[in-house]
């Protein structure tokens, strides 16, 4: 277990509910304090949509009676922790009979399968390039091509999604544009199905990478620049050991560990900004699913949704940070120091 | 000693053969701060020159092309869209909205940052446990879920509130950026004379550390704007923001629930990408360029500045 300590793992455990309550608990406050109320933005919907409701009074009481909206706010908030803590959130708002949670389960391997693979890839690519960029010994002609792969850096996934789908699904025809499989197709374990999810994932995977790599690879750059004035690695090339070897035993291999953290720290932005990624797309992950809900005021199946990305995300991060000291055996005494 | 310092400051740039030799001409923070200057222009001269109440529904004619392809007109240069709205006065409204709640948002941030981050950096102790623990968790929330989660309840009413909300998030990279600063800085000679004559603490920090930070803190503001630009406008597509106002991410929204996409209305939605994605871009350009006059190494190889 290396570097793995018991005071280490106790603190990132600790870090990982902490992350979860302040997330969870700035959802139940910030909503409360700007005093606005979900039954009267319900019922203000109702009227556009009927141009008028009898005894509005007494629909907004019995909503607030249902939903305990008229007891007192730290009951309200230890309910709500308690609902968090079962990850039961209670009936759909706007389809009634059925579960906020039953609402959200399909959507969620979507979303998972979608962000790892992007994550991932993005990252490896990210650092793959980066690296070639701050190594003193990359060939000239590769220093020069590098850069262009920066291209997309500074725009926002979706709005990179709206000009993928504009250009190669609605001009070119290459790739189906929005959702996550064709009606023509039968949901299930046989090969065109398969092939069909695939084809439809390209574009939103191709929008979150080629986005999202430039960051990583920019990071990497400086850390690898870095790296390049150290000592063991001036004597590792004195040695007449083999460039492809020093490139990746000796630069990489130390440079990436900051990198590493920065990725930890990243999963929430990703995670963020895939939301819309799939609203564009209508992928049908659990971004799509909150698009939906947001548009029909359907509160628990939002703060279900939201709920469970923070304790997602946090999981993410926490299985990161434990990994990490058995990457690098200096961290546990490290991040104590100075992060 | 902070005397001596802005003596012996103007001594070396008399002695400086070239004044133009200094790290802040870096060419990317140059042509980033260039483009926002002309972007920021562009918002606020443009109302002398555009009928900005053309932004609002019907007050044009509806989607008509922009003045170059057929049936365009030159009272619409840039067409309009499905609901009588004009995209050139759009564009003129939003672009100083969208920069406002950015810069607000930053902003905010940053001072929440500086005061976090000195705080944490200079006592440490339980102080600085307290602070870097909170930071690092608040960084991993994914902020827009929250930020998108507390927009589906509370309706924005204005820009300045959802800068607001927006900057909830916008203060854990620079107290961490600070945070750490403030470590380096208290070990150097000049903070360690100024301790010794007893200096007081909050005249140490604005008088002998910021203006050693500056680059750092200016990159952590440029990034910090473009990030908050980023929410609001994710917000704003998502039909979250204020609706009175037209801004950059309203209009996307606009077009993309009335399949502007479908329909190849490419001047209803280019537009505003395009802005926003020049925008991004400077900031990124000046994010960048501001590390590198910050941190000399990362310049590169060979290619001088």
């Amino acid at each position: 277990m290396g570097g793995l300590t018991r005071s280490y793992f106790i603190q990132r455990v600790l870090m990982f509910f902490l992350t979860i309550w302040i997330g969870v608990t700035l959802t139940f406050v910030i909503p409360r304090l700007s005093g606005s109320d979900p039954t009267t933005a319900m019922l203000l919907t109702m009227m556009n949509q009927r141009g008028y409701v009898e005894n509005a009074d007494k629909i907004i009481e019995s909503y607030k009676t249902s939903f305990g909206l008229n007891d007192p706010l730290p009951i309200q908030y230890i309910r709500y922790l308690g609902h968090v803590v079962r990850f039961d959130y209670g009936f759909s708002f706007a389809r009634f009979p059925t579960a906020a949670w039953d609402m959200v389960t399909p959507a969620l391997p979507w979303t998972l399968i979608l962000l790892s693979v992007a994550a991932v890839l993005s990252f490896l690519i990210g650092v793959t390039v980066g690296s070639l960029m701050g190594w003193r010994k990359t060939p000239r002609w590769l220093q020069s091509i590098l850069p262009i792969s920066l291209t997309f850096t500074s725009i926002p996934y979706f709005m990179f999604g709206i000009l993928l789908i504009s250009i190669i699904a609605f001009k070119l025809h290459w790739l189906p544009a929005t959702g996550g499989y064709s009606r023509s197709v039968d949901p299930g374990w046989n090969l065109p199905f398969i092939k069909d999810v695939l084809l439809h994932a390209v574009l939103p995977l191709i929008s979150i990478v080629l986005t999202s790599m430039g960051g990583w690879a920019l990071g990497m750059r400086g850390l690898m620049i870095g790296v390049n004035n150290e000592d063991y690695f001036l004597l590792a090339q004195a040695k007449g050991l083999s460039p492809a070897r020093v490139f990746f035993r000796y630069g990489i291999r130390n440079a990436i560990l900051p990198a590493l953290t920065a990725f930890a720290l990243g999963i929430g932005s990703l995670i963020g900004g895939s939301i819309l990624v799939e609203f564009i797309f209508a992928y049908p992950g659990t971004g799509y699913t909150l698009y939906r809900a947001i548009q029909e005021q359907d509160y628990t199946v939002i703060q279900t949704i939201t709920n469970l990305i923070i304790i997602i995300t946090a999981a993410g991060v926490l299985i990161l940070d434990l990994l990490y000291p058995l990457i690098d055996p200096r961290i546990t005494y490290k991040r104590n120091v100075a992060s | 000693m902070a005397v001596l310092a802005t003596n012996s400051n103007t001594q070396a740039a008399a002695r400086r053969v070239n004044i133009w030799d200094t790290p802040w001409l870096n060419a990317k923070f140059v042509t980033g701060s260039s483009i926002i200057v002309l972007v920021l222009l562009f918002g606020l001269l443009g109302p002398l020159f555009w009928n900005t109440d053309l932004a609002f529904t019907a007050s044009s004619p509806v989607n008509l092309p922009p003045m170059w392809d057929k049936g365009g007109s030159p009272e619409h240069p840039l067409g309009t869209e499905s609901n009588g709205r004009d995209m050139l006065a759009q564009l003129v409204v939003g672009i100083p909205a969208s920069l406002k709640v950015g810069l607000l948002a930053a902003s905010i941030g940053m001072g929440i940052g500086i005061l976090l981050g000195s705080l944490a950096g200079y006592l440490g102790g339980w102080t600085d446990h307290i602070i870097r623990t909170i930071t690092d968790s608040v960084i991993t929330i994914p902020s827009l879920m929250v930020l998108i989660s507390i927009a589906a309840y509370v309706r924005m009413p204005d820009t300045t509130a959802m800068a607001l909300i927006l900057a909830l998030f916008a203060w854990p990279g620079p107290t961490r950026l600070i945070r750490s600063q403030v470590l380096t800085l208290r070990e150097r000679g000049f903070v360690r004379m100024a301790l010794l004559s007893n200096v007081p603490a909050l005249e140490i920090m604005l008088f002998e550390m910021v203006p050693n930070m500056l680059p750092w803190l200016a990159a952590s503001l440029t990034g910090g704007i473009s990030g908050a630009i980023l929410g609001a406008t994710g917000l704003e597509a998502l039909g979250l923001g204020p609706t009175r106002v037209p801004s950059l991410g309203t209009i996307i929204n606009y077009a993309l629930n009335s399949s502007a996409l479908v329909r190849g209305m490419v001047w209803w939605w280019l537009p505003p990408i395009i802005t926003l994605v020049i925008i991004f871009t400077a900031f990124f350009l000046m994010t960048v360029g501001l590390d590198e006059i910050a941190n000399p190494r990362l310049r590169g190889y060979g290619n001088g500045k």
